[in-house]
C-alpha cells in the first residue's frame, strides 16, 4: 500500500457499474450514421418485394390478373394468396390466437391490406410493377364504429370464422365478436356501487393511435437451398420468438433457421408481430433460391402494421361521501380491426387491463372486455407500455379525478385518502394481482412539494375569477396522475407467448485477460441495453464496464429469450445478468481461495477483488481471477469462467410515479401550452440515472403526442385519414414540453437487485396528466368528461359548447 | 413513397427551360424547390415524365430593387428571403412569413416562386402576394407576360399559368416606412401547414385607417383576398366595431376542408382570430 493505491471509493468508480452516469456505448456508432439497420445489408443477387394494396376497407376480391406486371422486364414474381395455399402459408396464426391473413384471400378487410407481393430486381420495379397488377373489387358495407360491431344486422367481416361459436378465449355471441373476458367479483362490485353513497359513470375512451419508430418494419429473407438453411434478418424485438414462428410454419428445423435483428431504430411495440411482409419475403426466399428484401414506406407502416389502443372503457366508481372509494367497475368495449393480432401473453386477452385500480385500495372490483372486429388494420400492441397496461392506467386516472369533481375534493387528495399504504405491501389487488412494493404517498407528497401545488391552485382560482370578469382569455389546469405500472412479464406460470414461457435469459463469459462477453435474449431498440447490462455486470463481477460487451439479436449465439418490449428487459433478463454473474463470482470465489491457499469461507468479496478476512492487503483481482481460471483452478474443478442464467420471475414488477402537469389554455385558439410538466418515478433500483431520464424524455414526449393530437382516424368508408405524417401528429423539438424528473426508490423486493424497469413509465404516466390538465381547466364551467385527443380544434369545440366565444 | 420513372434536366437559362417544356408538353414538369412536387410524386399521386429542374439557372435567382419596386427571382429561396437586407428593409413582413414557413432545413431549398406557382391553398406566401398586390412575370415559349398575383389563383392546384410557362420573377412595391404589417398563422407544429393564417397590410393617418389589405391562407381552394373584411376598415379608427365587422366579412368568404387541423367551422374561426390578432399587431406597428 502507498499513496498510489486507488481507494475503495476510486475502485468503484473505475467500474462504471450501477448507479453510474455512463455514457451510452451504442451512441457512437449512431450518431455517426454508423449504426448497421436491416435496409443497410446488402447481399449478392438481392431482389426487393412490395405490396399492391387494397384501396378498400372491405370488398370481394373478384378477380387478379397479374400478367401485365409479370411481363414487366425485372419482376420476377407476383404471389397472391392462391400461391402460398400449397405451401399453407395464405393465414397465419396471430399472437393472441386468431388467424389473420398473409394475402388478401377472397376478401379484404381494411383499407391498404396486403393483397399481392411483386418480387423485382430492384425497389423501383417492384413499385412500377404493383400499379401493373389489375384486381378487381366489389366494395362491401363498411363498419368502422366498434359501438355498431355487434348490431344484428351489421355487417359479417370475418366469414372464415362463420359458425364458430368459440374463439380463442372462450364463446363468441356475435359475427364480429371475439372474446368476453372477465375478472373480479361481479356480484359484490355490483352490490357496492348500488350502495355507494357517491357513484360516477362514465365512457372514457383511449383512441387509436400509431408506435411510429423511426425505421419501419422490414425484413431480408435469405434461404440457401444447398445448406437447407434460411437467414433472416428483421426489425425484431423478439427474435427468438420470429425464430420458433419461422420454424413452426416453415417446417425447417430451428437450428437451420439464423434469425438476426442488427441495429433496431426504435420498435415501441410496433416490432413484436410477425407480418405480411416478413411471411412474404421469407416464402419468396424459399421458393426462388435468392434473398428478397421488404422494406415498409411510412404510410405502409401508419396504416398496415399495429395501431395501439382503441379501447372505450365505461367506468363506474362508488365512494362514501368522505370520499373512499368503495367499487369500481370497468366494461371495456375493445376493437381490434380486422384480426385479432393483439401481442399480449397467450392467456391474456386484454393483456394485463385488470391493473385498471391503479394505485388505489378497492375493496371489490370487476372488469369486463368484450374484443370486437371492425374495417381496420389489426394490431393492438403496447405502444411503449405493458399490455394495455396504458389504457388501464388513463382510465383509471381520469375516472378519479371525474370522482373527486363530484366529491368536491382536490384530485391529489382523493388520491392520497385512497392510496394503498406502505404497509399493506405485498398487497393482493381485487382484480388478482400483488404488487411487489410502493410507496405511494411519499412520492406524491414529494411531487406536489417539488412543483408548489397548493400555490398552483390559489393562483388556478384567481385565473378562474379573472376569467369570469373577462380579464383574460386563457384558462389555467392542473393535470395529476398517479400512475401503477405492471411490467416484467413474466412469471412462466401465467405468462407465455405460444407456449413458450416468458422468462428470459443472460449468458456472460469472462475471457482470460478479463474482458467479457455477455448476451441476452432481449433486444435494444433504443434502450441503451449495451450501456446498462454491463453495468449490472461490473457491479456484480468487478470488471469495467468497458471492457464488457454486450450482444443481442443473433440467435445463434444468443441464449433463448422473449424479447424486449413490456419493460421486461430490466425485470426479466436484468435479473438473469445478475444471477448469471453471481454463478461466476461464486466460482471465482474458489479460484481465488485456491490461490491465496485459504478455505472459500476465508475470502470475502472487496468490490472488485476477493480478499482474505481481516487481511485486506491479501487479495486476488478479478482479472487475476479470470487469468487463473484458465490455467490453475482447483483440482478437480473445470477451467474457464462463464455462466448461463434462464430466470423465469417469480413476480411481475410494480413501477410507479407521480406526474403533474400545469397547462395554460387558449380558449379562443383551442391551442394549449405546457407550462411545466412533472415526473417523478420510483422504478426501484436505478441502474444508469442518465438512461432513466432519457427514458423519461422519449416516453413523455410521446405521451403528449398521444394525448394532444396523435391518432390514427378513419372516414365513414374506412378510409384511413392520418396515414402520412403530414396528419399524424409526431410533435418536435418545438413543441415538446420541458420536463422536469424526479425520482425515489423502492425496490422490487423479489428481483436480485431491486430494479423495476422503466422504459414504459412515461408513456403511461403523461397521457392521463396531460388528459387531466385539460379537463381540470374546463372542470370549474362544468364541461363534464373531454375525450381524448386533446387537439386544439377539439378544445376550442368544447370552449365553443360551453359558450365561451359568446 | 416510390416514385415512378422519369427523366431529369438542369437548364441553366429560362429560356432554354420553356424551350424544354414546349417540348416535352403536358407530362413534363418543372421542379424549384421540390417540397410540394416530390412528396406527390412519392406517393404517385403525380407522375411527371420529365422533371426539368430550375436550380441551376442563376439569373432566376436573387433580390433587386427597381425604382419603386422589389424584383424578387423565383428561384430565391426563403432562406435568402429571411437573410436578405432589402427585403428587410422594404417588405418586412416576407421574411415574418417565411419564418412561419416548415423548417431550416426546407427553407434552404423552398422558393418563393415554387411556393407561389403550386396554387396549394396551404403555402403561406400566395395569400401575402395577393395582400401586397404583387405581380408575377412569367415565361413561356411564346414570351413574356405578367400577371397579378390577384388574378393569378383559380382553384386548388390550378392557376393562371399555361401550360409551358414558368414564373421568372415577382414584382412587389416597396412598403413604407408609416406601413403596419403582421402574418398570423395558427399551425399544430413545425412544418405543418396553416389552419388559418392571415396577412395584413394597413395605413394610418390622423387616427384613421387610409389603406389595408388582407389575405387569407388554406381557408378556402384558393388563397384569399379579404376585399370586403380591408374595406371594413379603412376609413375606421380601428375601433372594435370596424375589427368585428372585418372579421366577420373575412369569415363569410372562407370555406376550408374538414381535415387534421379541424372542422370547417373551426377553422373558419380561427381565420377570424388569426385575423384580429394580425390587425392588432399591425395596428402597433403602423406610424401616422
Amino acid at each position: 500500500m502507498n499513496d498510489m493505491t486507488p481507494t475503495r471509493e476510486e475502485r468503484a468508480e473505475k467500474l462504471q457499474g450501477m448507479g453510474c452516469r455512463r455514457k451510452r456505448v451504442e451512441d457512437i456508432r449512431f450518431t455517426q450514421g454508423k449504426g448497421q439497420y436491416v435496409d443497410d445489408i446488402k447481399l449478392p443477387g438481392m431482389l426487393f418485394g412490395d405490396f399492391v394494396r387494397s384501396p378498400y376497407a372491405h370488398a370481394r376480391i373478384k378477380h387478379i390478373d397479374k400478367s401485365k406486371a409479370l411481363a414487366m422486364k425485372g419482376v420476377i414474381a407476383v404471389l397472391t394468396a392462391e400461391d402460398l395455399k400449397p405451401v399453407k402459408l395464405d393465414w397465419m396464426p396471430t399472437l393472441a390466437g386468431d388467424v389473420q391473413m398473409v394475402l388478401a384471400d377472397g376478401k379484404v378487410l381494411f383499407q391498404n391490406q396486403e393483397v399481392a407481393f411483386v418480387i423485382a430486381e430492384d425497389r423501383y420495379i417492384a413499385s412500377d410493377a404493383c400499379e401493373l397488377v389489375e384486381v378487381e373489387y366489389e366494395a362491401l358495407e363498411v363498419l368502422v364504429d366498434p359501438f355498431k360491431a355487434l348490431a344484428p344486422n351489421a355487417p359479417e367481416l370475418r366469414e372464415d370464422l362463420r359458425g364458430k361459436t368459440e374463439g380463442a378465449h372462450g364463446k363468441r355471441i356475435h359475427h364480429n365478436h371475439i372474446f368476453n373476458w372477465q375478472v373480479g367479483d361481479k356480484a359484490a362490485t355490483d352490490a357496492a356501487i348500488s350502495n355507494g353513497e357517491v357513484t360516477i359513470k362514465e365512457m372514457i375512451s383511449y383512441h387509436r393511435t400509431h408506435p411510429c419508430p423511426l425505421e419501419t418494419c422490414q425484413a431480408l429473407a435469405s434461404m440457401d437451398k444447398i445448406k437447407g438453411e434460411l437467414t433472416l434478418w428483421g426489425t425484431f424485438q423478439a427474435p427468438h420468438v420470429v425464430r420458433t414462428v419461422a420454424s413452426l410454419l416453415s417446417g425447417i428445423p430451428e437450428a437451420k433457421i439464423h434469425v438476426i435483428a442488427p441495429d433496431i431504430g426504435g420498435g415501441f411495440g410496433n416490432k413484436v408481430g410477425v407480418y405480411p411482409g416478413y411471411v412474404c419475403a421469407i416464402v419468396g426466399s424459399i421458393v426462388l433460391g435468392k434473398p428478397v428484401k421488404w422494406v415498409e414506406d411510412r404510410m405502409e407502416n401508419l396504416t398496415a402494421t399495429s395501431f395501439a389502443r382503441d379501447y372505450h372503457m365505461t367506468t363506474e366508481i362508488s365512494a362514501t361521501k368522505e370520499g373512499k372509494v368503495t367499487g369500481l367497475k370497468v366494461h371495456i368495449l375493445a376493437d381490434h380491426g380486422a384480426f385479432d393480432a393483439c401481442a399480449d401473453p397467450s392467456k391474456w386477452p386484454a393483456g394485463f387491463a385488470n391493473i385498471v385500480t391503479g394505485s388505489y385500495d378497492f375493496p371489490v372490483a370487476h372488469l369486463e372486455v368484450d374484443g370486437v372486429y371492425t374495417n381496420k388494420a389489426p394490431g393492438g400492441v403496447a405502444y411503449r407500455c405493458s399490455f394495455r397496461v396504458t389504457e388501464a392506467a388513463y382510465c383509471i386516472e381520469r375516472a378519479m379525478d371525474i370522482l373527486a369533481q363530484k366529491l368536491g375534493m382536490d384530485p391529489a387528495d382523493l388520491r392520497m385518502k385512497n392510496f394503498i399504504q406502505p404497509q399493506q405491501f405485498p398487497y393482493q389487488s381485487a382484480l388478482g394481482w400483488e404488487y411487489d412494493s410502493g410507496d405511494y404517498p411519499t412520492a406524491l407528497k414529494k411531487g406536489m412539494e417539488t412543483i408548489n401545488y397548493r400555490a398552483l391552485r390559489e393562483e388556478q382560482k384567481a385565473k378562474q375569477e379573472a376569467f369570469k370578469r373577462g380579464e383574460t382569455r386563457e384558462i389555467m389546469g392542473i393535470g395529476v396522475s398517479f400512475f401503477t405500472e405492471i411490467v416484467g412479464a413474466g412469471p412462466s406460470r401465467n405468462c407465455d407467448i405460444l407456449g413458450v414461457g416468458m422468462f428470459d435469459s443472460a449468458e456472460i463469459r469472462v475471457h482470460p485477460t478479463g474482458s467479457i462477453i455477455a448476451r441476452m435474449g432481449t433486444k435494444s431498440q433504443g434502450q441503451a441495453h449495451e450501456t446498462t447490462y454491463a453495468q449490472i455486470i461490473a457491479t456484480e463481477l468487478g470488471i469495467e464496464a468497458d471492457k464488457i460487451m454486450i450482444e443481442e439479436g443473433n440467435t445463434d449465439t444468443a441464449p433463448y429469450g422473449l424479447g424486449t418490449y413490456g419493460s421486461r428487459s430490466t425485470p426479466v433478463a436484468g435479473a438473469a445478468t445478475a444471477m448469471a454473474a453471481r454463478k461466476i463470482r461464486a466460482k471465482a470465489q474458489m479460484i481465488a481461495a485456491h490461490l491465496l491457499e485459504v478455505s472459500d469461507y476465508d475470502v470475502e468479496w472487496d468490490i472488485d477483488r476477493f480478499r482474505v478476512k481481516g487481511l485486506p492487503e491479501k487479495f486476488k483481482t478479478m482479472t487475476e481471477i479470470a487469468w487463473a481460471a484458465y490455467n490453475n483452478v482447483p483440482e478437480g474443478m473445470e477451467p474457464g469462467l462463464e455462466a448461463v442464467n434462464y430466470y423465469d420471475p417469480p413476480n411481475m414488477t410494480y413501477p410507479f410515479g407521480a406526474y403533474i402537469c400545469v397547462m395554460d389554455i387558449d380558449v379562443d385558439t383551442g391551442v394549449a401550452k405546457t407550462r411545466r410538466f412533472y415526473a417523478l418515478d420510483d422504478c426501484g433500483t436505478r441502474i444508469n440515472p442518465m438512461v432513466i431520464e432519457g427514458q423519461v424524455h422519449g416516453g413523455c414526449t410521446e405521451g403528449f403526442a398521444i394525448a394532444m393530437g396523435q391518432e390514427i382516424r378513419y372516414d365513414e368508408m374506412g378510409n384511413c385519414v392520418t396515414g402520412s405524417l403530414m396528419d399524424f401528429f409526431l410533435p418536435t423539438a418545438v413543441e415538446t414540453p420541458h420536463w422536469e424528473t424526479d425520482f425515489t426508490v423502492t425496490p422490487s423486493p423479489h428481483h436480485p437487485i431491486g430494479a423495476k424497469g422503466v422504459g414504459e413509465s412515461p408513456n403511461v404516466g403523461s397521457v392521463p396528466a396531460f388528459s387531466n390538465a385539460v379537463n381540470d381547466a374546463f372542470a370549474f364551467l362544468n364541461a363534464g368528461h373531454i375525450q381524448m385527443p386533446h387537439d386544439a380544434w377539439r378544445t376550442w369545440e368544447v370552449a365553443e359548447r360551453l359558450g365561451l366565444h359568446d | 413513397m416510390i416514385p415512378g420513372r422519369f427523366d431529369y434536366y438542369r437548364p441553366s437559362s429560362a429560356q432554354e427551360a420553356v424551350a424544354l417544356l414546349a417540348k416535352l408538353g403536358e407530362d413534363a414538369r418543372p421542379l424549384a424547390g421540390g417540397h410540394s412536387l416530390i412528396p406527390v410524386m412519392k406517393t404517385r399521386l403525380a407522375a411527371p415524365e420529365h422533371l426539368i429542374d430550375l436550380g441551376g439557372i442563376a439569373d432566376l435567382r436573387g433580390v433587386k430593387v427597381e425604382g419603386d419596386t422589389v424584383v424578387i427571382g423565383a428561384m430565391t429561396t426563403q432562406h435568402d428571403l429571411l437573410t436578405s437586407k432589402v427585403i428587410a428593409e422594404h417588405l418586412p413582413i416576407i421574411p415574418e412569413t417565411s419564418a412561419l414557413i416548415a423548417d431550416p432545413q426546407i427553407r434552404y431549398l423552398g422558393t418563393l416562386g415554387g411556393n407561389v406557382a403550386n396554387g396549394d391553398p396551404g403555402n403561406d406566401m400566395p395569400a401575402l402576394m395577393m395582400c401586397l398586390d404583387a405581380t408575377f412575370t412569367v415565361l413561356g415559349a411564346g414570351g413574356e407576360r405578367t400577371i397579378k398575383a390577384r388574378e393569378f389563383y383559380l382553384g386548388t392546384y390550378y392557376t393562371a399559368l399555361e401550360t409551358g410557362e414558368i414564373v421568372t420573377s415577382i414584382r412587389i412595391k416597396a412598403m413604407s416606412k408609416a406601413t403596419g404589417y403582421a402574418y398570423e398563422k395558427l399551425k399544430r407544429k413545425v412544418g405543418d401547414y396553416a389552419t388559418a393564417a392571415a396577412a395584413v397590410v394597413l395605413s394610418v393617418s390622423g387616427g384613421k385607417c387610409t389603406s389595408a389589405a388582407i389575405g387569407l391562407t388554406n381557408v378556402a381552394e384558393t388563397p384569399l383576398l379579404a376585399e370586403d373584411a380591408a374595406a371594413a376598415l379603412v376609413g375606421s379608427s380601428l375601433d372594435k366595431v370596424a375589427i368585428d365587422k372585418a372579421v366577420a366579412a373575412a369569415e363569410a368568404i372562407t370555406n376550408p376542408a374538414h381535415d387534421a387541423r379541424g372542422t370547417p367551422q373551426y377553422r373558419t374561426k380561427m381565420a377570424g382570430v388569426m385575423l384580429r390578432r394580425a390587425i392588432a399587431r399591425a395596428m402597433t406597428r403602423a406610424h401616422g
